[in-house]
């Protein structure tokens, strides 16, 4: 049994109705990263959807930017327990994206360059869900939050947002990416605590 | 009790080294001593079951159940704030350790020595400067220590006491100097380590300690001068 | 900007897995060969987890999650893990 600690709190948590169950407030936006942050050139980025089919969705940063984008203001929610509230974001919709691709699986991995990867299911995806975000608080989105776009899915904890992403794979199964195969939920829903399997 | 069983130690005294630092004295049942350079993990628990494990050189050295740490305070952190500013003599710590037997230093090797220290990264040559004299070794010790200001210096008057024909020190002020400091405030460079260090050429072993950027610049630069990167050894301390 | 730890750290987290002190434990980097102690991995801590990566090419040797009351242990990217004796 641990000795507790006299007067350690850990970081203040707070009871509100924004906050998900064991989360604290944050004014910063605390990086966190796997890894070294990838140097990016827009010029040889791209962003593919992979699928069953052969057929492959690719875009280059130039056509990726003339599809159409939406504003997004959201809470974010970070397994490390800290959550930011009302951020604003601007990026392509997933459902854009996914308009034309055709795949029965029911499964994404998503890839970044780095090779983070993190998985998802399809539904989770669509329908006004998640965005490839290429700003934040009005500014192109910076290297070290993730720039040049990154993954928006904010009803999930943030793990599921990969920074410097570079593609999706269609998969038939749910398998784990980088951090769901050493211990994190495969779903990760923040108001159902889902941090661990 | 081996080294990964976690121990409970109680606060002995405290003492401030800089305004954010603080040396922390522990009496730990069972701990059976370090070596010079090791590191324990200390562990916080909450109430309500959280805890917060983080890594702590020893500024101790040798086989006393009598340890010590000094911790510098990160604002944003989350551990070494309780530490710094809520732990009091006589509290209970939780800790493990010694841990690391790679970043050691032992009394028996014969090769001269070369610390370099960027901050806080002083604490575990200063457990190596200890073991040295507490040994009488006649090994040349030498040491490169990098601090922002006078003000942010750990055991002035320790290193001063100890400095010898076997010990020898080379202060660098990054933002403000002492009155009457004969050159300018200026990072560690590789001129600097090129004139203010052991050379190559006597083989020496070099620890370098301090954070990240520092250490990889500084280690770096030795192996530019001619050290095998074998021969220099690293530890880099981040912050919490 | 981010930042990482080394491999010293990863004393006290292996010694609950492992008898010996893994700091002066050498493994080699499945991806470029790289034979190191592990006391010389790059250690990214600000994260869900640990990724501890190799120093000549920055792939990663392991993954380290505390997870509440478990710890997990992936070695995806070590081989030859070997101990002095």
């Amino acid at each position: 049994m641990a000795v507790i600690s006299r007067g350690f709190t850990g970081r203040p948590r707070e009871s509100q109705p924004d906050l998900p169950p064991g989360q604290y407030l944050t004014k910063d936006f605390p990086v966190l990263s796997a890894g070294p942050t990838p140097a990016i050139d827009t010029a040889d980025w791209s962003f593919v959807i992979k699928t069953e089919t052969g057929k492959d969705a690719s875009w280059n940063w130039e056509e990726f930017n003339a599809l159409p984008k939406e504003d997004v203001t959201t809470d974010i929610h970070c397994v490390t327990r800290w959550s930011k509230l009302g951020t604003q974001w601007r990026g392509v919709s997933l459902d854009t994206l996914f308009e034309n691709v055709e795949s029965s699986y029911d499964y994404v991995m998503v890839h970044s360059y780095g090779g983070y990867t993190t998985n998802l299911p399809l539904d989770e995806i669509l329908d006004g869900q998640a965005w490839i975000a290429t700003e934040f608080e009005g500014e192109p989105l910076t290297p070290d939050h993730g720039g040049p776009a990154r993954m928006l899915v904010p009803h999930l904890y943030f793990w599921k947002s990969a920074k410097w992403v570079r593609g999706i794979t269609m998969q038939r199964d749910d398998n784990p990416g980088f951090w769901e195969q050493n211990g994190y939920h495969t779903n990760g829903d923040p108001w159902r605590e889902e941090r661990y399997w | 009790m081996s080294f990964r069983d976690w121990l409970v130690g109680t606060v002995v005294s405290t003492q401030s080294q800089t305004p954010t630092a603080k040396s922390i004295v522990l009496e730990v049942p069972g701990f059976g001593g370090s070596s010079a350079g090791q590191h324990i993990d200390v562990r916080l628990s909450a109430p309500d079951g959280y805890a917060a494990v983080r890594a702590y050189s020893l500024a101790s050295t040798g086989p006393s159940s009598t340890i010590e740490i000094t911790v510098d305070l990160i604002p944003d952190g989350e551990v070494s704030p309780y530490l710094v500013h809520e732990l009091q003599e006589g509290d209970e710590l939780e800790l493990r350790g010694p841990l690391g037997r790679w970043f050691v230093w032992k009394p028996e090797v014969t090769a001269p020595v070369q610390l370099v220290a960027g901050g806080s990264g002083i604490v575990p040559l200063l457990a190596m400067v200890r073991a040295h004299a507490a040994a009488a070794s006649t090994v040349q010790f030498k040491l490169l220590y990098s601090v922002r200001t006078p003000r942010d210096m750990f055991y002035a008057s320790e290193f001063a006491a100890l400095a010898s024909p076997t010990f020898e020190v080379t202060y660098v002020y990054t933002r403000e100097t002492p009155e009457g400091w004969p050159t300018p405030a200026g990072r560690v460079s590789r001129e600097l380590l090129e004139s203010a260090t052991i050379p190559p050429s006597e083989s020496p072993a070099v620890f370098v300690c301090g954070p990240t950027g520092f250490v990889e610049s500084v280690a770096s630069w030795l192996v530019e001068l001619g050290h095998s990167a074998e021969t220099v050894k690293t530890e880099r301390f981040g912050g919490a | 900007m981010t930042s990482h730890l080394d491999g010293n750290a990863l004393a006290g987290p292996l010694s609950e897995l492992f008898r010996d002190d893994m700091t002066i434990a050498t493994g080699r980097c499945a991806h470029c060969g790289d034979v190191s102690v592990l006391a010389q991995a790059l250690v990214y801590d600000a994260a869900p987890g640990w990724a501890v990566r190799c120093r000549a090419c920055g792939e990663v040797l392991m993954v380290i999650v505390r997870t509440g009351e478990r710890m997990m242990v992936d070695l995806r990217g070590v081989t030859a893990l070997e101990v002095p004796a």
